[in-house]
């Protein structure tokens, strides 16, 4: 179950975009731990008062981390593995309807 | 600000929706109100309620409950707006017009056939609705999917923030000065001196009136003071889910979007007396139905579901009344306090404070409940 982080180290790293600008992070590292170890501390804007928010609980509860992953908003980036090439954006506040299904 | 009353005129039993409505219409007319509310073991319909201010098929078999309905929307304009001034909480009413949307033919001709029913009845025949087909009804909303098959529309329906609604209440009456007791419940209320003791594991309160708004606690407590509400619990349950862009302005009577953007999915029995062509639906059967609605909801994540206990009478009308046998002791009990809080603000409370219920609202007596029904 645990693992020594030295050994996710050794898997490498992952580029991606946040907001349109190319970052990097450690392979196996969540959505939310990607953006934390590049400094990015406001990943949402509050739907009803737009107040910046960054990841808190970082285990899926407090639903800060939200943040569009590959067009889809609304999604807990603590809780999603950081993929190759992933398209990150700030979620800004309501989740967009042109990102929901017809 | 009058100081907090040790023994206030009127004694409000319950501090949901109902019994804060009461409240602040007694205060506004001078009355020394406290109210007694039971605290987190409550039911509490008042935190788990839909948020419609709805008219649209409300009063079969009872055309004074439609009439009834219809003016407490006409007044909820002036309840919104006095609550805006008093506490500056906007409750985010509106009065757009509701939808009720059928997923079949059948669903629907059923409606039709209820609605006509109601509104053949003498007093209601002036009540604006409209039935449309399913062109009609996507014109006026472009959201809904192929498998509405048409719709009821009438311009009497709107919704509000009941969240809001609850907290401006309580809000406006401690700015007014009533003295209200959490963690208050009530077990003995008993006819002395010409008013009432009342107690509870917090002690003794006397009051000159009383007024039951406390639920489905007034079941129990309306003997004690030679009233009835024989009042039962009516599960409802409600889904809501993340806020999303403003894309459904109007209310349909199980689905809405809230000012804040949240669509909560509800399973209303506003209609009740009518078929009830869902029959006792589960959530999955409540989304299944929302998503036919709107297809767009299948994109959507549910962040909460909750389910409340509606106060319903033997009829599902309101119970209105003032004991016979301990004149000051008041109740008023119902399952719509959203929809109905603008008359139990403007046009009820003055009523009991001056000892005499109006007419229009004769018909709500419990005394209904204990005649053989005539034709």
């Amino acid at each position: 179950m645990f693992r020594p982080i030295a050994d996710l180290a050794a898997r490498g790293e992952l580029s991606f975009t946040f907001d349109g600008r190319p970052l990097t992070a450690r392979a196996g590292d969540t959505v939310a731990a990607a953006l934390l170890t590049n400094g990015i501390t406001a990943c949402r804007e509050t739907p009803v008062s737009d107040t910046p928010r960054a990841p808190y609980c970082l285990m899926g509860v407090c639903f800060d981390c939200l943040v569009v992953i590959d067009g889809i908003g609304n999604r807990q980036g603590c809780l999603v593995p950081l993929t190759e090439g992933m398209r990150i954006e700030t979620q800004h506040g309501r989740r967009h309807l042109t990102e929901a299904a017809e | 600000m009058s100081p907090i009353p040790r023994e206030p005129d009127v004694a409000v039993i319950g501090g949901g929706v109902v019994g804060g409505a009461i409240a602040l219409g007694l205060a506004r007319n001078g009355a020394k109100v406290a109210i007694l509310d039971e605290g987190d073991t409550a039911f509490r319909a008042s935190r788990g309620n839909f948020a419609l201010v709805w008219v649209q098929s409300k009063g079969f078999g009872m055309p004074d409950y439609a009439l009834w309905s219809r003016r407490s929307a006409d007044s909820w304009h002036e309840l919104a707006a006095s609550l805006a001034g008093e506490t500056g909480i906007d409750v985010a009413h509106s009065q757009p017009g509701g939808f009720m949307l059928c997923l079949s033919e059948d669903e629907l001709d059923k409606r039709v056939d209820a609605m006509r029913r109601l509104h053949n009845s003498r007093p209601l025949t002036d009540f604006p609705y409209e039935v449309l087909d399913h062109a009609e009804t996507k014109r006026r909303l472009p959201a809904i999917g192929k498998d509405v098959v048409g719709s009821l529309y009438s311009p009497l329906d709107g919704h509000v923030n009941s969240l809001k609604l609850f907290r401006a209440l309580r809000e406006a009456t401690v700015r007014r000065g009533v003295d209200y007791r959490p963690n208050s419940p009530v077990e003995s209320i008993v006819p002395k001196d010409g008013g009432f003791a009342i107690t509870g594991p917090w002690g003794e309160l006397r009051a000159g009136k009383v007024v039951l708004c406390a639920g489905l606690g007034n079941a129990r407590l309306a003997p004690m003071v030679g009233l009835d509400a024989p009042v039962k619990p009516s599960k409802g349950q409600i889904i809501v889910t993340e806020k999303t862009e403003p894309f459904l302005h109007n209310p349909m009577v199980t689905v809405r979007q809230t000012d804040e953007g949240g669509v909560m999915i509800g399973d209303s029995q506003e209609d009740r007396g009518f078929d009830t062509v869902v029959g006792q639906p589960i959530l999955s059967t409540m989304a299944e139905r929302a998503v036919k609605m709107f297809p767009r909801l299948a994109g959507l994540n549910v962040v909460r579901t909750w389910s409340a206990l509606r106060v319903m009478s033997p009829d599902g009308f309101p119970i209105y009344d003032q004991s016979d046998t301990h004149p000051g002791a008041f109740v008023v009990t119902c399952h719509s306090g959203v929809t109905l809080a603008a008359n139990h603000a403007l046009t009820l409370a003055p009523a009991i404070l001056a000892g005499t219920l109006p007419e229009s609202v004769a018909s709500f007596t419990a005394r209904r409940f204990h005649v053989p029904a005539h034709s």
